[in-house]
This record gives structure tokens, sequence and C-alpha cells, in this order.
């Protein structure tokens, strides 16, 4: 019931005083009313619920989670055991 | 399609599992809240990904499933009327009332219309002057905009042929109500990542503090759901509780201002019935005094209907959490998809019809 789809905004227009845009799903174009995010410009992405954009997304957020990956990665791997003997010079052979 | 393929990707997946498998040191349970993410969790199998200490919860976030019968059988006797033009969501028409449901209606002539969006009946109206168009006002915050803005549209064309048949739900009420179940065994919330792209997380934060409960607005693709169950299982481990953000591409802390002041020009704040769960105060939206006059139901006059659930239903104990679908006696034998006994069967996002659909054949 609260689904929400992403489609890129490929045009705007305005019916009947309310903000409206054309917006593609993988191919598929549905008119879909603007009024509630009206910064949305030809070429963004909104989540398009019940023939209204609920949410311009946001590009650079859309990142987020694969930067959070590396970071969480990073954070809960073990560090490496110290290298034995790194004078010896054996350290390094994995 | 951009924004949902790379969420699907099976080695972010895989890397996101083993942060939380090293992350997790004793049982925790999560209760994702929307019926979207149950299906998610459902067709993807992330519950069976996850490490045995972690039990995802599936909630009560599915508005087709929580409207009461009573409200099912109002819609049915408005439906039935000559002269109306009955216009829902697709979701509706099978939801049992108790005597038939909106899909009998219609094979028996009623006027009943699936509607993809709640301008189509406005515009149906707006086209139809001698016909009388009633629209299913169903739903949670994320539709509450998009009905609201149809009374709105129908003010401004001063359309004296229509009117919404409102039951809306709202998550808040509904999460208290869950955390003051004497049973619950909820630690953690995955919020509903639309419902928050428009209500923002400030009504979270009191839950949060009163409950010390970690609450987590998370998306509906699989990377999404599994983020939102590590940045929920730090806070647990942590014994920390915030509000945070997984689904930070759509969802602002504000939330969508426009799309709030519209739901507060139409709507008001009421106690609302939740189907097998009970009356939940504060828990529902109503047409507020200006929009009275677009309300079906005091102008069909179906105020006063009250019914039974059918006893064999076990919907409201599944749908907070206490027993799984296939706990159900009747489940995939004498509730199916074509022949419900409660809504949760029926909804695309209810959770029975998830079990149905993707772990009908599974062994125990």
């Amino acid at each position: 019931m609260c689904l929400g789809i992403p489609g890129k905004v490929i045009d705007t227009f305005d019916r009947d005083g309310l903000p409206m845009g054309k917006v593609e799903f993988g191919g598929i174009v549905k008119e879909t009313c603007l009024a509630y995010t009206p910064e949305a410009r030809v070429g963004d992405y909104v989540i398009v619920h019940v023939g209204f954009a609920i949410s311009r997304i946001d590009e650079a957020e859309a990142e987020e989670i694969f930067s959070y990956l590396q970071q969480i990665e990073a954070e809960t791997t073990e560090p490496p055991p110290e290298e034995p003997n790194a004078a010896t010079g054996d350290g390094g052979a994995t | 399609m951009k924004f949902i393929s790379e969420y699907r990707d099976a080695d972010g997946a895989r890397r996101l599992v083993d942060v939380i498998r090293r992350q997790v040191t004793r049982p925790w349970s999560i209760m994702e809240v929307c019926g979207g993410q149950t299906h998610a969790i459902v067709r993807f199998g992330l519950d069976e990904l996850l490490p045995h200490e972690v039990t995802l919860i599936h909630g009560p976030g599915c508005p087709v499933c929580v409207t009461p019968i009573e409200i099912l059988d109002a819609a049915i006797a408005i439906a039935s009327r000559p002269g109306v033009m009955f216009c829902s969501f697709g979701d509706m028409l099978r939801v049992p009332g108790s005597q038939q449901d909106l899909l009998q209606v219609k094979s028996e002539g009623g006027d009943v219309r699936i509607v993809y969006s709640p301008m189509d009946a406005v515009t149906l109206a707006h086209e139809h002057p001698d016909r009388e168009v009633v629209f299913f006002a169903i739903g949670f915050e994320t539709t509450a905009p998009a009905n609201a803005m149809a009374v709105v549209q129908a003010a401004r064309l001063d359309l004296k042929n229509f009117s919404v048949l409102v039951s809306h739900v709202l998550v808040p009420p509904a999460l208290r109500a869950v955390l003051d179940a004497p049973n619950c065994r909820v630690q953690g919330f995955l919020a509903p990542g639309h419902v928050c792209a428009i209500m923002g997380t400030e009504e979270y934060r009191p839950i949060v503090e009163q409950y010390h409960v970690p609450i987590v607005v998370t998306g509906f693709e699989p990377l999404d759901i599994l983020q939102g169950v590590a940045m929920t299982l730090r806070q647990l481990e942590e014994d920390r509780a915030e509000a945070e953000i997984q689904y930070s591409r759509a969802v602002r802390p504000e939330g969508n201002r426009l799309a709030i002041a519209q739901i507060r020009e139409v709507f008001e704040t009421v106690p609302r019935k939740w189907r097998g769960i009970g009356e939940i105060p504060g828990s529902g939206l109503g047409l507020c005094a200006p929009y009275a006059r677009f309300d079906a139901r005091t102008r069909f006059g179906v105020e006063q209907i009250t019914v039974e659930e059918p006893k064999e239903c076990i919907a409201g104990e599944v749908l907070q959490g206490h027993r799984l679908p296939c706990d159900c006696p009747a489940f995939g034998i004498r509730c199916t998809p074509e022949r419900p006994l409660g809504a949760p069967m029926v909804s695309s996002e209810g959770s029975c019809a998830a079990y149905y659909r993707y772990r009908r054949h599974a062994g125990p």
C-alpha cells in the first residue's frame, strides 16, 4: 500500500493549477503530480506513490549505503595479526 | 531500474550479513513495521540469511489489513446503491466484509472501479455529474497527502457528487500499542520509509525516549533492510536508543513540509479501530469540519454499522507479531488468496499473502 517507485522526471507541466510531471519507470511513463516536490526538475528522480511524487531522491545520499559498508567493514573486521618478525624478512607471505 | 537494482546486489547483501554476524553477541528481536518490508524479507529470504540470534517480527504496517470490518461493510453498502460509482485501490476489492466483498458487489452489477490515484476518482466525478462518486480513502501517512489533495481539488471544482470514505491510520500510535502489549517481544523497529518520507522522524523521538527502543527509518530493497538491521543491532548492542535514518536518499528528518501541511488542512486526528487489534486512541485521520461535506459516511448514513470479525482468523495476532501466518490452522487450507478469511491473506502487503506466496511449501 505504501509502495513507492523511483522514476525519472522527463517533462514538467501545469494542470488545473497543479505542478505535474511525466515520470518514467524503466520505459513506462506515467503522469505524476509534483505538488509535494515542486523542486523536482527534468532529470531528477522522484519516489512516486498513487500518482504523487512524495520525495525527490538525493543522489549523493543514495551512495551512502556503500560508504557505510566500507566504513563499518573497516571498523568491525579484526585487524590482521601483526607481522611476526618483520625484521627477519618473511613477513607479507600470505 | 535505477535506485532499485543496485540495492539488490548479492555481494553487497553478503557483506552486510557478515557485518551483522560480527556485531551480534546475543539474541535480539526487531520488528519491521511495513508490509512492503515484510514482503521483501520473505521474498528474498533475508530472515534466513541473518544469524540465529536475530529474529524479525512482522508488524502491522498494512493499511488494507488493518481496515476494520465495519468500514468494509459500509463500503459494500455504499457501493451496492444504484447511482453510485465506487472507486478504490485494487487491494481492497477482495478483502472480506462480514457477508461479501467489493468484488462480489461488482460481479452483481455494482459500479466498482479500481483507480491508480485518488485524483482519478475526482476526474470521474467531474466527468459524471449525474453519478455519486465515492473514493475509498485508506492508507497510512504515505497516502494521506494524495487523498487530501483529492478532497481539496474536489472543493476547488465545487463537486457536489464526490465524497470519500475515510479510514486512514497512523503509524506512531500503532508502535506504542505494540510496545504497550503485555507480551511484547520487540526491542527495535525498522520504521516505514515512505511514511517517514512524508512525516520525518520528529514524532518517533518521544517513543525512542519513553521506551528506550531504537527506531531506524528503513527502505524496501534487500540492502536497505539489511543495513537497517545492522544499524538497529549496533544501537542495541551499544545500549543506545535513537531515531536514525537508513533510507536517507528519500527521507529527511523534517519530512515533506508541503505534504504535512496539506494533511493538516484536510484531516484531523481521530480514534480508529484496527482490524483484529481494537481501537487505538489518536491512531486515525478523519475529515476536519471545513471538509465534512465530503464525508461519505454521513452522506449515505452508514455510521452505525457494527459487526463481528470471523472467529477463526488470527489476523490480529499476526498483525501484532505474536504469531506467524503458518501458525494458523486455516492457513492455506480454509484461508487462501482466492477465499480469504482475513485481509492479510489478500493484501499485496499482508504477511499471510507473503507466506502463502513464498513459504507455502517450506518445511518446518
